[in-house]
């Protein structure tokens, strides 16, 4: 049962053969044998998903209305408010903090009737790709337990991957849906600035924060979109129907593309681990052999990406995450002097290390004085990697390169070097400054067995194409089928 | 001592509440004076993961109110996050508008004593959030209450054209005028729904060398008298120091004060401006709001006739003194309600008279306005017109005001079953004079004396007259008939 999809799961739901239930418990089961090794999940909910799995039952049985969703267990990562259990955002400073509301996101798959079994692990607010800067827990890979699962959404992707659930919410502001699904073998996919309301998520940088589906794959992934996509008047970058109305991303998925025009940018696939580059050449001598066409182009402004993006990543955290003080919920410090101390000692006692180094950047950043110099800047970087893209896609219907220059990386192989850290985000950083949405698919492995993962973009919310496009190289390849041996 | 002359400068910052029914950003009702921490949701609060969205209403009364003020609407206007600490503030950010306000560039007459009318100039109107309140009154711990977090603020920064403490009064209460004209605030200065602090500092001339004293800025006056003489207490102490140490101005140097309204006197609160970390950056979480003609005109079509160029009309068209068409004109609906009068036909000082002196009297009584009083301004003009033509007298006019009220029959109607009618008859008001005399030789011996007494003497037989007409004889008639017969 739990080779399943999460689609082949929910008709057999549908038609009785197997109950949401029976899912769950199978779900619950492998948590308790596979969880002490793989630590995908900050807190699970039994009782209450047996409880929602329940209801779906009888209500499949009595033939009334279910939703796109029913009975499939799923996770959600632990930056989305839900009002059972903790939203902790893997933080000191929210680890007791429970929220009086669900985010947009969960009211989607609640009223979809997924049953939602846990939260799962992320680096602290999100600020990561290995999931290590957690303040709560390691998670590690389940494909070798010695390495990184990625991140943020590395809780959600391991979870996934370990079958612990059907799939799973994460959140990716430069990366972080998509690298954890390619260190893990899973599909996951950022849909495109203002796709899915953000309503609920627990902002980190908010003119870059997009919530996407973590799945077994594109397939799922769409099934996933079609329950989350769509406008939220509580959410004013959520863009209108009238602008870009969200379609049924199932209806023509297996509609392969014809004519498709693929861009590549050379120097980037270049820059990537050899073992990485081949697996995206053959991906990509795949897509030819479907008849696409590569279209060699370059994008010049992609190299300033981190830099821009540490810069307005961090300025947007500084502001986001001011609100953590002690004063109305979260971590108080047990004896302060005065109300400074209040914040000061709090803060200090509440946040990791990456935190606050993002914080400290990030005000700084914003600093009189600095302002022109750094955030200014990066706005005008942020532009002209808008334009590349523009220009890319004038060109092509995608472009395709590697998610990671590298597949997963040994747990404390970075954490003491920030800097390389950050490179790991170095191919997906440029689609959340600009917006369009990308996709991670599984493309191959490497020596050791660890998965490769190919990176799709395609324009603003033209995600039906960017998954038909995926679904294309899935449908004649079997890597997405690979399971690790856990 | 040598020669010396000075001039105060003062600049105003106003912030007035807007009385829209939800906050700024999210769907609480406004409510002034309900339980703490009952006006709330997680976005007020600040709670992880909300996003703001905005009030249309609250940004349509801004600009209407900008319109008022003159000011250019943008086009395009954006918000900003301006980050300071403090426990009121929740996400220790508030959503504010920093370098695209949503106007700029206008300018508001104020009236002068002498009758002329000053143009103070507008810099900038910008809308923002409120933030709660802290509450030190519980001993060893502070308290927070963030009812008031998120209520709509609209912020107008003056030019510092104002040159003396009066003026600033006058701006004040203008603006007061104007917002409640406008119906985008209740601007109830108790309830905190205008704060005002005034930027002072002095241009002083000794020796033909002009120096100027540093500016203190005085935080948050929530009363008229109190910006008056905080910024007269300012100007004499900024006087005092500049002759007692010569010292003037430097960059940097704005002093910051609190108003003791116990002591009358302001108090030092900060030395030195603090360099503005405010660290502003554009709210990622809201869209920039354009404003296109179509938007512009419905908006502009909601402009009204403003107090003072409607007091001014009042005293120009209709004759009346300046004082009454401040009267007239303190709130929207009974200078509308006087002028809808008038033009029905009444007599406008004699409206003036009746709705001064017998209208506000009632509508105070019954706790509304005059134009909230269930008479129409037809009826009350039909009244006037009564008492032009010497069918009743002023006197009685009062109380058929009072019946108006109370049962709704127009004045004829009332004048002839109460059987009101003036006595305009010169037979019959010059019996009851004979009447009158015959019974009072004391006083009328008095009234033609010709001395001291005499005036009080005619009065009073006067009274007795207009007592036996039960108010109904016309007193000019009664009087021409008096001092006939009193030779």
């Amino acid at each position: 049962m739990l080779d399943l999809t999460a689609r082949e799961l929910s008709a057999k739901i549908l038609h009785g053969e197997i109950t949401s239930v029976e899912a769950t418990e199978g779900v619950f089961e492998r948590i308790e044998r596979i969880e002490p090794t793989v630590g995908a999940y900050i807190s699970t909910f039994k009782d209450y998903a047996l409880s929602r799995a329940a209801d779906v039952d009888r209500r499949v049985a009595a033939g009334e209305q279910v939703g796109a969703l029913a009975g499939v267990p799923v996770a959600v990562k632990d930056n989305m408010c839900m009002s059972t259990g903790a939203t902790t955002c893997a933080s000191k400073i929210l680890e007791n903090f429970r929220s009086p509301y669900d985010a947009h996101v969960v009211e989607r798959l609640e009223a979809a009737d997924a049953v939602i079994v846990g939260k799962t692990n992320m680096d602290e607010f999100a600020m990561g790709s290995s999931t290590e800067n957690s303040g709560l827990k390691q998670t590690v890979n389940p494909w070798d337990a010695t390495r990184v699962p990625g991140g943020s959404s590395g809780g959600s992707a391991a979870a996934v991957a370990a079958r612990l659930c059907f799939g799973a919410l994460g959140s990716d502001t430069g990366g972080s849906v998509r690298q954890p699904a390619g260190f893990c073998g899973v599909v996951g996919l950022k849909p495109t600035y203002g796709r899915v309301s953000r309503f609920g998520l627990v902002a980190y940088g908010s003119s870059l924060d997009q919530i996407g589906p973590l799945t077994f794959d594109v397939a799922d992934a769409a099934l996933m979109l079609n329950v989350i996509a769509g406008h939220d008047e509580r959410d004013s970058t959520s863009v209108s129907n009238e602008i870009a109305a969200p379609c049924d991303y199932l209806e023509k998925l297996d509609e392969p593309l014809s004519g498709l025009k693929i861009a590549i940018v050379p120097e980037f696939n270049a820059g990537a681990d050899s073992e990485v580059q081949n697996a995206v050449a053959a991906a990509l001598e795949v897509y030819k052999g479907l008849g696409a066409e590569l279209i060699e182009i370059r994008m010049p402004h992609f190299e300033y990406a981190i830099a821009a993006y540490y810069v307005i990543a961090t300025a947007e955290a500084s502001s986001n995450l001011a609100r953590y003080d002690g004063v109305h919920y979260g971590h108080r410090t047990a004896a302060p002097a005065d109300y400074v101390e209040v914040y000061s000692k709090s803060r200090a006692e509440g946040f990791g290390d990456e935190v606050k180094r993002r914080i400290m950047l990030g005000t700084y950043a914003l600093s009189s004085g600095y302002y022109d110099a750094y955030y200014l800047r990066a706005l005008k970087v942020r532009n002209l990697i808008r334009q590349d893209f523009t220009k890319a896609f004038e060109k092509a219907d995608c472009i395709m390169m590697p998610v990671s220059p590298t597949t997963a990386f040994k747990v404390g192989e970075k954490t003491a070097d920030p800097l390389q850290m950050y490179l790991a985000d170095i191919y997906t950083i440029a689609t959340n400054l600009s917006g369009v949405p990308g996709i991670s698919v599984p493309c191959g492995q490497d020596s050791s067995g660890l998965p490769i993962g190919l990176q799709i973009m395609t324009p603003a919310f033209t995600e039906e194409k960017l998954l038909r496009i995926g679904r294309m190289f899935e449908k004649h390849t079997d890597h997405h089928t690979k399971k690790p041996d856990i | 001592m040598s020669e010396l002359e000075y001039k105060i400068v003062v600049g105003l910052e106003i912030h007035v509440h807007l009385a829209t029914r939800t906050k700024m950003f999210c769907g609480c009702e406004l409510a002034y004076g309900e339980q703490a921490n009952t006006r709330v949701c997680p976005v007020c609060i600040g709670m992880p993961g909300v996003l703001p969205v905005m009030n249309k209403k609250a940004f349509e009364y801004s600009v209407l109110t900008a319109l008022a003020l003159n000011c250019n609407i943008s086009s395009f206007t954006k918000w900003d996050r301006k980050s300071y600490y403090y426990p009121d503030l929740p996400k220790n950010y508030q959503i504010s508008q920093y370098d695209l306000p949503f106007s700029e560039h206008g300018h508001i007459e104020i009236p002068l004593e002498d009758g002329r009318t000053k143009r103070i100039g507008i810099i900038r109107a910008h809308l923002e959030e409120d933030a709660g309140k802290n509450i030190h009154t519980l001993g060893n711990f502070s308290a927070i209450d963030l009812n008031r977090a998120g209520t709509p603020l609209l912020e107008i920064v003056t030019e510092p054209d104002m040159n003396s403490a009066a003026e600033v009064r006058t701006l004040a209460t203008q603006l007061q005028r104007i917002v409640r004209y406008l119906g985008v605030s209740e601007a109830d200065m108790q309830k905190g729904h205008m704060r005002f602090e005034p930027n002072i500092n002095l241009h002083i001339t000794k020796d033909g060398t002009l120096y100027k004293t540093s500016i203190s800025e005085v935080k948050n006056l929530n009363s008229f008298r109190a910006i008056e003489r905080s910024v007269a207490y300012e100007a004499d102490r900024q006087l005092d120091e500049f002759l007692e140490t010569g010292a003037t101005m430097k960059m940097g140097n704005k002093r910051t004060y609190g108003w003791d309204d116990e002591n009358q006197c302001t108090v030092l609160q900060r030395e030195k401006e603090e360099a503005h970390g405010y660290r502003y950056f554009p709210e990622p979480d809201l869209v920039p709001v354009e404003m296109n003609e179509k938007w512009l005109a419905e908006i502009k079509s909601r402009l009204c006739e403003l107090p003072l160029q409607m007091q001014t009309r009042f005293a120009g068209e209709y004759k009346l003194s300046d004082y009454d068409a401040g009267v007239l004109t303190a709130d929207r609906s009974t200078a509308e309600f006087f002028d809808r009068a008038v033009k029905a036909g009444g007599d406008a000082k004699r409206l003036c008279n009746i709705i001064t002196q017998t209208g506000l009297k009632i509508a105070n009584v019954k706790g509304c306005t005059v134009a909230e009083l269930p008479i129409t301004a037809e009826a009350l003009a039909k009244l006037a017109q009564m008492v032009e033509a010497g069918e009743i007298s002023p006197s009685a006019s009062a109380a058929i005001f009072e019946d108006m009220v109370n049962t709704q029959k127009t004045p004829d109607t009332i004048v002839r079953e109460k059987n009101l009618i003036q006595k305009n008859d010169a037979g019959e008001i010059e019996a009851m004079v004979d009447e009158v005399i015959a019974a009072n030789p004391k006083a009328v011996a008095d009234a033609t004396s010709g001395g001291k007494k005499s005036k009080k003497a005619i009065g009073f037989l006067m009274g007795q007259v207009m007592q036996k007409s039960r108010g109904q004889a016309s007193p000019k008639v009664v009087s021409a008939i008096l001092s006939k017969k009193l030779g």
